[in-house]
């Protein structure tokens, strides 16, 4: 039996582990695997500070890994949002595995953060920050594909940041300027500069392919599901937005009930239901449709989903104003005792 | 970044080797004889090396007190009195190496054993080399809680040394030779300055085809210490913590 140094232990306990030798990189720990690759924590030793280095499994800079890999690199480093990871550096390794890095974000997975955050209207607004991000990327023409909890971290200073843009679609030229066409206010951001990612469209046919079903169970809408990449549009991640609503507000994509027992409320549901329609036509247009809808909803106002009865119309109007309707209630019942006493 | 879902099928390794705490339990002669020859095979060095330093014993009789024990454990069926889920084997068994040679310490006396041999060769000479010293100075006697940590990274250098043998015999097998030569020169005998482009020119191919052969040799390397490993474990959760130590992170 061959006796192995000290050194050779060493590594062969990180074998598989990524050759950075000749980087600026210095492997710290393994934080995530996925499909692709791995995820791990490293440290920049220019500039001395801790960054996510996703690196494939397998050597090679031509295959589809690779390709993906890079093009997601390339996706994220033209999404300059505060809600969008940015994307330090990328290139290949000693070993021959394609890699990049990206800012390390010290936080918590939406599913577990959550669990901290009892307030509906709080929820609510994390969704709202989500949908800016979201919109944004639909505005760069890049549909993200795969939103769900677990790609989505909540930062130490509450800071929301969309993750893991490995299953993204370019969209085509065409169809990304038909997003921003569809409501020309729909970048809240500066106006996006010329990016040459929408050119990237054959590279992903081919990455992906017709009828490739990527995604999640539960958030991946029925087009996705299916395998029509070809077709799919914004309103395939406005499904996964409105599972990712429902998630938010009774813990599941599916199920519209809160977990004590507590029915949702009408408009909420509404909006959940109409962004996870069936059919695309059914949904919202855009992702700024749904988070108006939302942002009505938090300030107490009727939402376009879901049409009120009178009574329901009262009711909110009661909640919206319920301080002064109470206040003149007061007064009223004032007035009146002070007549019925006048009157003795 | 997020803490994405394992992937099925990803490089998790398939199941396919019997735990040896199960197998000593099996009623078929020729398993329980193969996981005690397993047991065996990774851990008379760990064992002798431990007897050498943490009981200061000359090395003629560190050899019998190593056999001894292991005979002792074919014979007294200790595997079989093993609960997983108390402790780790590699625990377990340390403490019966403790308790095997006190007791023999005190009896003062080797006892003859008869009927049972070891079909194992424990080479002697190469674990004293190893050692460095045939003589121990009892000055530099580590500290019992760092003779824990020396039976660990023994026990992980036995571990490792056997995956090599099986991955060389791979390797051969698949008349993937130069992968081997090539593993050995970068990985098991490799220092720092020992660069792909180097060992390109050495073996007159390409930088990227010993960048193949090399990401092919440590994956299969992986697989390989991670199955033995499966089967020095007692349970899933045991498994899982020894791979963890091993490789730094989940075998997952």
């Amino acid at each position: 039996m061959k006796f192995l140094s000290d050194k050779a232990l060493e590594r062969l306990r990180g074998a598989e582990t990524p050759d950075l030798a000749g980087t600026r990189y210095r492997l710290l720990e393994r934080i995530a695997r996925g499909g692709m690759g791995v995820v791990y924590t490293a440290e920049d030793e220019h500039l001395q500070r801790r960054v996510a280095l996703k690196v494939l499994d397998v050597p090679g800079t031509d295959g589809d890994l690779a390709n993906r890999l890079n093009r997601e690199a390339r996706v994220l480093a033209a999404l300059e949002h505060p809600g969008i990871v940015p994307v330090h550096d990328v290139g290949t390794l000693a070993d021959g595995r394609v890699f990049y890095t990206m800012k390390f974000v010290e936080g918590k997975r939406l599913d577990k953060f959550i669990e901290s955050v009892a307030s509906m209207p709080d929820r609510l607004r994390i969704f709202l920050r989500i949908c800016d991000a979201v919109a944004f990327a639909h505005a760069r023409g890049v549909l993200h594909r795969d939103l769900k909890p677990a790609n989505i971290m909540v930062g130490p200073f509450g800071e929301v940041l969309v993750m893991d843009w490995g299953l993204a679609k370019i969209l085509r030229e065409e169809a990304s300027n038909r997003v921003r066409e569809a409501d020309p206010q729909a970048t809240i951001f500066e106006k996006p500069k010329q990016t040459n990612i929408a050119s990237d469209t054959t590279e992903l046919s081919v990455v992906t392919g017709h009828g490739t079903v990527m995604g999640t169970p539960g958030y991946m809408s029925p087009e996705q599901a299916r395998g029509d990449v070809q077709h799919l549009d914004a309103r395939s991640d406005i499904f996964s937005l409105g599972a990712l609503l429902r998630f938010l507000l009774s813990g599941k994509p599916e199920v519209a009930s809160i977990p004590d027992g507590h029915r949702l409320d009408k408009s909420l549901a509404a909006i959940c239901a109409k962004a996870t329609e069936a059919a695309p036509v059914e949904r919202y247009p855009n992702v700024q449709e749904m988070a108006r809808d939302v942002s009505r909803y938090l300030d107490g106002l009727a939402v376009g989903a879901h049409r009120e009865s009178i009574f329901e119309k009262a009711r909110r109007f009661y909640r919206r104003y319920r301080f002064f309707i109470l206040l003149i209630a007061a007064y009223l019942a004032m007035r009146v005792l002070i007549l019925l006493l006048l009157h003795r | 970044m997020t803490q994405e879902e394992v992937q099925p099928g990803g490089d998790r390794f398939p199941p396919t080797r019997r735990s040896v705490v199960e197998a000593v339990r099996s009623i078929d002669a020729e398993e329980r004889e193969r996981a005690l020859q397993a047991l065996c095979a990774a851990y008379w060095k760990p064992v002798y090396k431990y007897v050498r330093l943490r009981w200061n014993r000359p090395a003629d009789q560190a050899q019998d007190l190593t056999q001894g024990f292991f005979l002792e454990v074919l014979e007294r069926e200790l595997l079989e009195q093993f609960d997983p889920h108390k402790g780790r084997l590699r625990t377990y068994l340390r403490v019966c190496v403790d308790s095997f040679v006190s007791n023999e310490a005190k009896a003062g006396r080797r006892q003859k054993r008869g009927g049972t041999v070891l079909h194992v060769a424990l080479d002697f000479a190469g674990a004293e080399q190893e050692l460095g010293a045939t003589v121990i100075d009892p000055a530099a006697i580590p500290a019992p809680e760092s003779l824990e940590d020396l039976f660990e990274k023994e026990w992980l250098r036995s571990l490792f040394a056997l995956a090599v043998e099986d991955l060389h015999e791979l390797c051969v097998a698949r008349e993937r030779e130069r992968t081997f030569r090539l593993f050995e020169s970068y990985d098991l005998e490799g220092n720092d300055k020992t660069s792909y482009e180097q060992l390109s020119k050495e073996y007159g191919i390409s930088v990227a085809d010993v960048t193949n052969a090399l990401a092919w040799a440590r994956r299969e390397f992986r697989r390989i210490a991670l199955e033995r490993l499966r089967e020095l474990c007692g349970s899933e959760e045991e498994f899982q913590r020894e791979a963890r130590a091993a490789f730094g992170w989940d075998a997952k």
